[in-house]
């Protein structure tokens, strides 16, 4: 006898089975973030050091209470108007003679900062603020830095610093273009850094 | 006749699944794929705030993870609803974080410990007391290289 054909499989479980570790996969995966606010702490002193003289017109300082509420420069502030007054403040450019900020377009109020290489913001917060608060007032602080410092690279390069900064840190940028990028870079950050003290928490 | 009638005295003919398992396998190949098993599990709440001005945390092998928040409904019995932090698989001290960053900082190869960056996952309801404490020992853990880990989106939805 002629060998018999070999009986056809029947796939029709196969969709089944498919499905099933389709779902499983499905329950399991979770969407990691990895992106967030970048922050570098100040090393560690164990001795007390005196703190430097600044003059108080540099200082804009943010405190936030147990109840999340913003006293700005010793008055309540809402969270949507800081990232505005953190603006004006750095960009209030009130120096003369070496303290001149010649690209500032503030005021020049002479309460307010000479220069945004002078200004300071100070963050302090209470042991009982919420974190959600903490995070959304260094957003809008870092905002308002970024904001400024968009502004300055669109005048002198004709493209936003958080675009370079996106452009440098891609790997597909071509190693050139990066050592250029760097050198913009750090320029945007000679003139506008990102000053933000934080104390240590109250109560 | 019209047509209809005629096709159906023909009887309709079966619509045939033979491509249905390439279809649902090219799926499962594309979550297969992009699924990343969570290293931790999470014992605590982890709701993370929203924000804006976020950059991306690239090299994921150098990133070190501390959780903090309540612990989960489930761990509520035993460890209570205070906000705590959690270390790899285990709710830890504050006093615990520097060792585990001395640790971590082992498995690391010695040029890449400047990298190193510790992601801090919060949930956006506990204290700033926690936090500032978590900060405090990692810079006398010299680990100053930090991140907030956060969702997305308009930051003023965290104070509602």
């Amino acid at each position: 006898m002629a060998r018999r054909s070999a009986p056809e499989v029947n796939a029709g479980s196969m969709a089944d089975i498919a499905f099933l570790l389709l779902i499983f996969f499905l329950v399991t995966t979770t969407i990691e973030t990895d992106s967030g606010i970048s922050r570098k702490l100040p090393p560690w002193q164990d001795e007390e050091q005196d703190p430097p003289v600044i003059k108080e017109r540099n200082i804009f300082q943010v405190l936030v209470n147990a109840n999340n509420q913003l006293l700005v420069n010793e008055e309540e502030m809402e969270i949507e108007e800081l990232r505005q007054a953190a603006v004006e403040f750095l960009d209030n450019g009130g120096g003369t003679g070496d303290e001149a900020c010649d690209f500032c377009q503030g005021p020049a109020d002479p309460s307010s900062s000479v220069n945004p290489t002078k200004a300071i913001i100070s963050l302090v917060n209470n042991r009982g603020t919420e974190y959600g608060t903490y995070i959304a007032v260094q957003n809008e602080l870092v905002a308002a830095y970024n904001q400024l410092r968009d502004r300055e690279a669109q005048r002198l390069f004709g493209t936003s610093y958080t675009e370079m900064e996106a452009r440098y840190n891609d790997s597909r940028t071509s190693e050139g273009a990066k050592e250029t990028l760097k050198e913009r870079i750090e320029l945007i950050k000679d003139m506008i850094p990102q000053k933000l003290s934080e104390a240590e928490p109250t109560g | 006749m019209s047509k209809f009638k005629k096709k159906s005295s023909e009887g309709q003919p079966a619509i045939s699944t033979a491509s249905l398992p390439d279809i649902v396998f090219m799926l499962l190949f594309f979550f297969m794929v992009v699924t990343v098993m969570r290293q931790n599990t999470l014992m605590v709440q982890n709701k993370l705030p929203f924000a804006d001005q976020v950059e991306k945390l690239d090299k994921k092998d150098l990133v070190m993870y501390i959780y903090a928040g309540k612990p989960s409904p489930r761990y509520q019995q035993r460890f209570g609803s205070e906000a705590r932090i959690q270390l790899n698989d285990k709710f830890a001290n504050v006093g615990e974080v520097q060792q585990f960053i001395f640790a971590e900082r082992e498995t690391k190869r010695e040029e890449l410990i400047p990298y190193l960056t510790t992601a801090l996952k919060v949930d956006e309801e506990t204290n700033m007391g926690l936090v500032s404490d978590i900060k405090q020992e990692l810079r006398k853990a010299e680990a100053l290289k930090i991140n907030y880990t956060t969702k997305q989106g308009e930051a003023l939805q965290n104070m509602q």
